[in-house]
């Protein structure tokens, strides 16, 4: 019973591809997968940007929508009903294009920014034995796509024509490239540890317990430290608050996507959302065991279930996050990345190297790999702050 | 010859030519990221993962971001307004055809040619990771040495200098 309502989804998809002829089956399978795949996430992108705005409005000491819910009745749902006349309110308002845009290159970007999106989830073990294509080079694909998204970034900016466009998409890539190098090198610790690209390997080197608790990266020194470095990089990379300085409403409108309207600047917000779940979605099949449960007597929980509760809570952190701290200025983002996350994901590499090489020696290693994080990062710390000069902050007018 | 081949091999070609004939620099750059692209596919058609991502994470993700900021930083995006092909493009084309022959005949008539292709090995990540960490250890090393001393080199050459400004 809790085996086949695990495997429900890989079962049905069997199933149906079972009335099929010999020759379509490969055709239909691939799309077996792709089309609920994209449906989640898309209806997901739905729910969240509801609980974002209510999330945001809780925090600010507002309602947020409260009002719409299902169209042509009563029932209000508590206004999470509201993406509907959002998505048709997108559909249906003109497309306004600059006239000095470059045409071709500003329809183009946002296809581009969707594209590599999509083609991430490709990679992530939703379940178990749900994964679309299992490459043997599964992170590194997950990256590499993920860098085309620069490349929509700089299209949109640039053919817009815009001032702002331009200046949004520049910190954009600017900040895209600086924070990808401490995402991928703390990416890199779990793939030396594990010693394989593989998503599949690396949520398999995460399973079972140890004295009631999971085996999971999150719970080791270098591998805490990393999901910290990987969580804040991830935060960068998807233009979030408090790195939002690429679509910085009160400097730059909207950043790089000033110049597009209704359904393009619809599929940029989606891209963003879509693009921040899959970041999420690989953060916890590096550090957080995956589909994995975190306690030997949930086991029974379908593992997809996991997944998805795991990507909730963080989706809910970031919204706290952004409804919490004051966006950077753009010298302290830069610093932020090149003297702090860069030098700390090096270290954290060696680290998880002596974590390896001391396999075997109980409680020494535990303390030998948490000293050397947390030295360094005391050190480093201590050692940036001390040409600021902040002191105990003063109140001219208050107290 | 696969139609995935085809397919691949025109949109890399088609995109080539577009890259150095357009008159906007920028959209000569964008081409040229379709054409890495093109070649990535090419590579990931020849069952060669490894090279094919990281050619699209190297390429793509790095080198063209680098020479759309070159465009963007030095010079004005306005479009010139000469001509596109230089004076002597006729005799730019014979001289290309006759390298291109020159090197075809050579390949044609080499040894290497005529030896059977051996059955292609499945190069897996670990495979490549070894080679690199055994056998290649010390040219990954030095690479890696050239490319930070360049790199601190560079730093040093963007560096205000303060005591000049003083």
């Amino acid at each position: 019973m809790v085996e086949s309502l695990d495997q429900l989804f890989v079962n049905l998809k069997h199933w149906a591809l079972g009335f099929l002829p010999e020759a379509l089956q490969p055709l239909v399978s691939a799309v077996l997968s792709i089309v609920p795949l994209v449906a989640v996430f898309g209806g997901l992108f739905a729910i969240v940007t509801i609980f974002e705005r209510k999330g945001l409005g809780r925090i600010q000491n507002r309602y947020g929508p409260n009002r719409v819910g299902i169209p042509f009745t009563d029932i209000r749902l508590a206004g999470f009903g509201q993406f509907i006349p959002d998505g048709i309110k997108a559909l249906i308002k003109e497309d306004v294009v600059p006239r000095a845009a470059d045409k071709v290159v500003h329809f183009l970007a946002p296809v581009v920014l969707l594209i590599p999106v999509l083609l991430t989830y490709a990679v992530l073990p939703i379940g178990r034995n749900m994964t679309v294509v299992d490459f043997d080079a599964g992170v590194l694909f997950f990256f590499s796509v993920g860098a085309a998204v620069e490349i929509s970034v700089f299209m949109a900016g640039w053919s817009s024509r815009n001032k702002y466009s331009l200046l949004g998409a520049m910190r954009g890539i600017a900040q895209m490239i600086s924070y990808e190098i401490p995402l991928i090198l703390s990416a890199v610790t779990v793939i030396m540890l594990v010693g394989s690209l593989k998503t599949s390997d690396i949520v398999a080197a995460q399973a079972g317990f140890t004295a009631g608790l999971p085996n999971w990266f999150v719970l080791t020194p270098w591998g805490f430290a990393g999901f910290v470095m990987f969580l804040i990089a991830a935060l960068a990379e998807s233009n979030r608050a408090p790195f939002d300085l690429p679509e910085a409403e009160s400097e730059l409108i909207a950043g790089y996507f000033t110049e597009y309207s209704g359904f393009k600047f619809a599929l940029f917000f989606l891209g963003e959302y879509l693009g921040m779940f899959a970041i999420i979605g690989l953060g916890i099949t590096l550090f957080l065991g995956g589909w994995h449960a975190p306690f030997p007597f949930l086991t029974w929980v379908p593992s997809y279930v996991w997944f998805m509760t795991k990507l909730l809570a963080i989706v809910f952190f970031f919204i706290w996050v952004r409804g919490t701290l004051p966006r950077l200025r753009m010298d302290q983002l830069m610093s932020f990345a090149w003297k702090f996350m860069i030098p700390m994901a090096l270290i954290n590499l060696v680290v998880a190297a002596v974590w390896h090489f001391m396999a075997g020696t109980g409680a020494a290693r535990w303390v030998v790999c948490a000293l050397l994080i947390a030295g360094p990062y005391v050190l480093l710390g201590r050692g940036l702050m001390e040409n600021k000069h902040l002191g105990k902050r003063t109140y001219r007018f208050a107290d | 010859m696969s139609p995935v081949f085809l397919i691949l091999a025109l949109v890399t070609l088609l995109s080539a030519v577009a890259a150095i004939s357009f008159r906007n620099l920028v959209h000569c750059s964008l081409s040229l990221v379709v054409t890495f692209a093109g070649l990535a596919g090419l590579y990931l058609q020849l069952h060669a993962q490894f090279v094919g991502f990281a050619q699209v994470l190297v390429y793509i993700g790095a080198v063209a971001i680098l020479i759309v900021f070159a465009i963007l930083l030095t010079r004005s995006a306005d479009t010139p307004n000469h001509a596109v092909l230089a004076p002597g493009w006729l005799v730019g084309i014979a001289v290309a055809v006759v390298v291109f022959g020159a090197l075809g005949l050579a390949i044609l008539k080499s040894e290497a040619i005529s030896k059977k292709v051996p059955a292609a090995p499945e190069a897996t990540v670990k495979q490549i990771g070894d080679a690199l960490m055994n056998q290649y250890v010390l040219p990954l090393e030095v690479i890696g040495l050239l490319l930070t001393a360049a790199m601190i080199g560079a730093v040093i050459i963007a560096m205000r200098d303060d005591k000049e400004a003083k």
